[in-house]
């Protein structure tokens, strides 16, 4: 039966680390992610590219891994929730999430965080309404938001050099 | 969820992706963004027996300003790129107006403009944009190249004039003349939301007097249209309010809207009237 | 020595950190989808595209022939097993698998079992059916009409499309008042359906080993032990032979409680092929198919004295049951505690009547985000006092006022039966109206109405009957609505808390253990909390209805009691004296006579297994099970100030207060976060979540693009207080949280919108309040009834 199916070589640095995958064309790259290569912490949450929960970064860029092929990530870096801490130190994103209560049900935050990593690089300073904007393509049902933006903005705070008098 | 199987090609030339079109053309979907098509591969609303993947093909990512003040946006430009540009700047007020507001912003990291208008939703907005800015898009094939006015280039939903062997590979807005003034209204219920309206209003000024008008409106006919009778109202106007008003309800008079469950013809008319009024207001800032 | 510092270690009032944040922001939650068995395999459904129709044939020739894939089934092989037909939650039966019609749109018809979903659904997509189109009913006015179709031709004995019929209150009593009214208001509202629609689809893996006979069902499910009862009358397995493991949850909201088809299909089909079989629904199948909420008819009046005293309430509900009847509901309450509406009022007289219609829609009516059935009750409670206030001409914070049972009429009993036992409703009102800035707000909007700009201003002030319930009165297909748990302390002094109940982001892993700590003084550091396996769990109904913190949370603090009680032996057997010279205070027994000499508890559990007394069997563990006297009733008071557009028909929320109280707070961090989130479907359904139908039955809102919820964007933020009124029958105070500011909010926003078309006339716009219908409202200056249409022209 492999035969017949038209399986492509992918090599695709995810979190740091270079993979080699055979995988069909029409396998998104949520699939890759979660079944493939046993990083479940991307979510599916919707079927019409709406919720942002596989939000992930494709070069440095938040992608809804949902909507895009595996295959298309031949020869590029994908960056997951499970790469966000470097060793045992979490981002400062995580501990925020946690500090500020950020998540509830937990499902749509990796997508959530993935999101505000690439505005935080792009704007270490953001106000409410830049990050409320920033994080309109993720949905999340339990919180309200309010404290979501709490939590960027205290690991904003802990990002930003220290400021000496 | 899960598309059907499909052949997958991911051309590193140019060439090569017009040779896939001159041979398949009928049987293919090129893929840029994905950002609709891959919704439609996963709902199995299109099964393409061949996708002709054009982002490994160097040099297509570009927006410029030509020598000649042209605006030229490359196929592979993504949304992303236009909404952070310094390209765009004051000269081209309508499209830096637009960037924010397509779909949401994770999708717009890849999502491009050329691809949307070979999309040719008739909900989709970067279509009025470039119909109120008189815009054109290059097709390409292995034996050719034509450039078709952004007014010919959507000939129903969902279709272009482009033909199965043609790939889009720039789109082209026109060097302003005189001082730029635009922006675009869009009467979405959440972020990522489809326009229920939308409003695309691109003027040229020589001091305050109008010497172009273009007015195109998305979500509110078989496709995206231009207000012409509203336009022509405006040109040689100096914005004076009744001038204004009187565009805002040849616009709409022009929209063909339909009744459904975003609303009533009747309000989507007003919508457009309104927002027609309020870009034409706010695109030159009242004079104290 | 001194008593421990309760917020320091963990107890009531600590906005400790949560547990279970750990994993998650890792992305190492372990959710049903994240679970892989060895050999597992994949099921696909295929649904049906139309809404009511025969089933001429379903050929699943070509189906078979797909490589990889290993089963395709259908109503009929269900049928050879007794399985293409389930019983309900609420005495009625489902189509696990259509096998004589389909009665909704989406309705399961077949599925596929292959070695990956990308082939599953290639064969459900291969599968040909033939059906015969029959006339649809989309509503309960259709449903309930003369010679409508009759929809239940399954059901024997039934000839209509009528589910239930249901009455309480007094009805002479209340016409006699309305005779004598001075004025009578009323209103007619459609609450329209919509969906907890929670990020995470449902699933399950079902395993069932033809070694051992057990099943063992992954499943995000909030009430595990239930669906073990359920599993085990429908698949006629053995119930100590089944295992349900309900993992970590995205989000419940009420849709994960019903026993769906895919269920039923996925044990089926582990069971014929003696493999693990995963099913996890897409967005559009969950938003089709399960359990949806709301979509209930109101017709009602109060009647009403000149100096705005309510004589009397009464009215009438239709609700739309979708073609099955398979809700949640207490059996005795077939539509919820919608007689709960008007509970904060002192109104002395009342009458409702309730009917259930059978339509071609999904199934439903489930209590999302709210006790069952109440935020219907309460939004039209909201609406009818909004609109009463307004036909008498008086101010709607005084017309509350005047209404608003007193402090001091508690326990109060309301006319349809119900005591709520504490409140300081009056208090609660007048910290919002504060809050909000009510008397100048009023100035404000004067002032912009002459700029031609429109401001509202909307109140909403309800209680709400939480934590189901005791047992003289509520049960779900006959089990009692207790809940438990068993807590084990062992010997040094940590400890091990599982419940009957299941957390779906409530924060349970983090709360139970402040409770302990609370109880015994054991930091809530030191015990782990878990909960959703029924072969280690302690039996329970699950979480949802806002039930764990009265009911489970309750259990809890009982366990703690009981071990604390055998601690107290043990300490006076270290301290050799009597239990009744041994005092406690947090975390430690003292004699009275010489408070220096004492034991902590941890010491206790040591001796417990080393060192007890002569005839005490060893160990420090326990278990409770709660039947709770009575519902707790929290309450609160939300205000939102909005401006409209009135060109667009857009509006703005400028500011929004919350006044809550849950009685006693275990986490005040956790507790607002629930708030919150609560205030945010009550956004989201005041302004643009709903499903609606066409005349042939298709469902519009079946996706995200159509099914809007709001983004960060256009949620507006919250001002929380609080007021706190512990409750006088729970056992630390507390009373449900998470659900009244979904039940109260919607009255608060749409009251606010309609203040501020208030010059127009407009008494009412049915929910969503989306754009287009405001600006007909303002523009026709009529009122918008029922569910956004979806006509073209």
């Amino acid at each position: 039966m492999d035969k017949l199916v038209d399986k492509r070589r992918v090599t695709v640095t995810v979190n740091g680390e270079e993979r080699v995958v055979e995988v069909e064309p029409r396998v998104l790259l949520a699939h890759l992610l979660r079944q493939g290569l046993g990083l479940t912490g991307t979510h599916i949450g919707c079927d019409t590219t709406n919720c942002g929960a596989c939000t992930v970064l494709v070069d440095g860029s938040p992608t809804k891994s949902c909507t895009m092929l595996a295959v298309q990530t031949d020869g590029h870096e994908v960056r997951t929730v499970e790469g966000m801490a470097q060793a045992s130190e979490l981002h400062p994103l995580q501990e925020g999430f946690k500090e500020e209560h950020g998540l509830q049900c937990g499902f749509c935050t990796p997508g959530m965080m993935m999101s505000a990593m690439a505005l935080l690089e792009r704007n270490p300073d953001p106000t409410e309404e830049d990050i409320r904007w920033a994080l309109s393509g993720n949905l999340c049902r339990c919180t309200g938001y309010q404290n979501i933006v709490k939590a960027v903005l205290w690991a904003a705070k802990k990002m930003q050099p220290a400021v000496t008098a | 969820m899960y598309p059907a199987r499909f052949r997958y090609e991911a051309p590193r030339t140019l060439d090569e992706a017009l040779d896939l079109l001159a041979t398949h053309g009928d049987d293919a979907k090129v893929l840029a963004g994905g950002q609709s098509l891959v919704p439609l591969l996963k709902l199995r609303f299109a099964a393409p027996e061949l996708l002709v993947d054009i982002n490994n093909i160097p040099g297509l990512g570009y927006h410029r300003e030509a020598a000649n003040g042209v605006l030229e946006v490359g196929a592979l430009c993504r949304h992303v790129d236009l909404e952070y540009s310094e390209v765009l700047g004051e000269r081209r007020p309508l499209m830096a107006s637009a960037a924010p507001l397509i779909a949401d912003p994770i999708v717009r990291n890849r999502g491009t403009l050329v691809g949307s208008l070979c999309h040719a939703d008739p909900q989709g907005d970067w279509a009025s944009v470039m119909l109120a800015l008189d815009g054109e898009v290059v097709a390409v094939s292995a034996t050719g190249r034509r450039t078709i006015p952004m007014a010919e280039f959507v000939t129903g939903p969902f279709q272009t004039a482009l033909l199965p062997d043609e790939l889009a590979v720039e789109a082209r807005v026109p060097a302003p003349k005189g001082t730029p003034a635009g922006r675009y209204l869009k009467l979405e219920r959440r972020v990522g939301d489809f326009a229920t309206v939308g409003v695309a209003v691109a003027l040229d000024l020589d001091g305050g007097t109008v010497t172009r008008a273009g007015i195109a409106l998305t979500g509110v006919g078989g496709n995206n249209l231009k207000a012409v009778e509203a336009e022509r109202v405006l040109a040689g106007s100096t914005l004076d309010t009744a001038t204004v008003r009187e565009a805002g309800r040849l616009a709409a008079e022009a929209a063909r809207p339909r009744t459904d469950h975003r609303g009533s013809a009747e309000y989507k008319r007003h919508v457009v009237a309104t927002f027609v009024v309020r870009a034409l207001e706010s695109a030159v800032p009242v004079a104290a | 020595m001194t008593a421990l510092d309760e917020i320091k270690i963990g107890g009531l009032g600590s906005s400790r950190k949560r547990v279970e944040d750990d994993r998650f922001i890792r992305g190492r939650g372990n959710y049903t989808d994240d679970i892989t068995l060895p050999g597992m395999l994949h099921m696909e459904i295929l649904r049906s595209p139309l809404a009511h129709a025969r089933i001429k044939s379903i050929d699943t020739s070509k189906a078979w022939q797909i490589p990889g894939v290993r089963l395709v089934l259908t109503g009929e092989m269900a049928a050879q097993r007794n399985l293409a037909w389930m019983p309900t939650l609420s005495y009625d039966t489902q189509a696990v698998l259509a096998t004589d019609k389909v009665r909704f749109q989406g309705q399961e018809i077949a599925c596929v079992v292959a070695d990956d979903p990308y082939i599953a659904k290639d064969g459900c997509e291969a599968i040909d059916v033939e059906y015969e189109p029959l006339p649809p009913i989309v509503n309960p006015a259709q449903a309930l009409a003369p010679d409508a179709p009759l929809i239940r031709d399954d059901k024997e004995g039934q000839t209509d499309n009528v589910c239930y019929q249901w009455e309480v209150g007094d009805k002479e009593g209340t016409d006699r008042a309305f005779a004598q009214a001075d004025v009578v208001s009323r209103l007619k509202l459609h609450y329209p359906r919509s969906h907890p629609s929670p990020i995470e689809n449902c699933g399950s893996i079902a395993n069932f080993d033809p070694a051992t006979q057990k099943l063992t069902v992954y499943m995000t499910t909030q009430a595990p032990h239930i669906i073990r009862a359920a599993v085990a009358l429908v698949a006629e397995l053995p119930e100590h032979m089944i295992r349900i493991i309900s993992p970590d949850i995205g989000g419940g909201f009420g849709n994960k409680v019903p026993v769906y088809p895919g269920y039923v299909c996925s044990i089926l089909c582990s069971i014929l092929l003696g493999k693990p079989v995963k099913w996890i629904e897409d967005k559009s199948g969950n938003l089709i198919s399960t359990g949806f909420a709301r979509d209930m008819y109101f017709d009602g009046e109060l009647a009403l004295r000149k100096d705005g005293r309510i004589l009397a309430a009464r009215f009438h509900a239709d609700t739309d049951q979708g073609a099955f009847f398979s809700d949640a509901q207490p059996s005795k309450f077939k539509i919820g505690l919608v007689h709960s509406a008007f509970a904060c009022y002192d109104i002395p007289v009342g009458h409702i009547t309730a009917r259930g219609a059978y339509t071609n829609k999904a199934p439903g009516g489930v209590a999302y985000r709210c006790s069952f059935r109440v935020t219907e009750a309460m939004y039209f409670q909201e609406r009818m006092i909004a609109a009463a206030a307004a036909d008498l001409g008086l101010d709607p914070a005084e017309f509350r006022r005047v209404n608003l049972v007193r402090d001091e009429q508690f326990p109060y009993r309301t006319p349809f039966g119900f005591l709520t036992d504490s409140g300081q409703y009056h208090k609660c009102l007048q910290i919002g109206l504060d809050a909000i800035g009510y008397d100048q707000f009023l100035k404000d909007k004067e002032d912009a109405a002459k700029r031609g700009r429109r401001l509202g201003i909307g109140i909403s002030t309800m209680t709400e009957p939480l934590g189901a319930g005791n047992s003289r009165e509520y049960d779900i297909l006959g089990i009692k609505m207790f809940d438990s748990a068993e807590l084990r302390v062992h010997p040094t002094g940590k400890a091990i808390l599982r419940t009957g109940a299941k957390t779906q982001g409530q924060g349970h892993e983090t709360t139970w253990a402040q409770i302990v700590a609370h109880e015994l003084g054991i930091p809530a550091a030191d015990v782990l909390v878990e909960e959703g396996d029924t072969d280690t769990a302690p039996f329970g109904m699950g979480t949802y209805a806002s039930r764990s913190t009265p009911v489970a949370g309750a259990a809890v603090a009982m366990v703690s009691r009981k071990i604390r009680a055998k601690a107290r032996k043990l300490a006076a057997h270290l301290l050799e004296v009597s239990e009744e010279d041994v005092e406690w205070e947090l975390g430690r027994f003292y004699v009275r006579s010489a408070p220096n000499r004492g034991v902590t508890i941890q010491e206790c559990a040591m001796a417990a297994y080393g060192n007890m007394p002569d005839g005490m069997e060893p160990g420090l563990e326990n278990n409770a099970y709660y039947d709770p006297p009575n519902l707790t009733w929290p309450f609160a008071c939300y205000i939102a100030t909005v401006e409209v557009d009135p060109e667009t028909g857009v509006w703005d929320v400028l500011r929004f207060v919350a006044v809550d109280d849950c009685g006693v707070r275990i986490n005040p961090m956790i507790v607002e976060g629930q708030i919150m989130g609560g205030l945010t479907e009550a956004y989201a359904m005041s302004n643009m979540q709903f499903i609606t139908f066409d005349e042939e039955g298709n469902c519009v809102g079946s996706n995200y693009m159509d099914y809007l919820l709001p983004t960060a964007w256009e949620t507006p933020g919250f001002e929380l207080h609080e007021v706190v009124t512990p409750c006088p029958h729970h056992p630390i105070g507390a009373k449900g949280v998470g659900e009244c500011a979904a039940v109260g909010g919607p009255a608060a926003f749409v009251n606010a919108v309609l203040d501020a078309l208030s010059d127009t006339g407009v008494r009412n716009i049915d929910m969503p309040l989306l754009p287009d219908r405001v600006w007909e409202a303002i523009n026709t200056r009529a009122d918008i009834s029922g569910a956004p249409p979806v006509r073209t022209d």
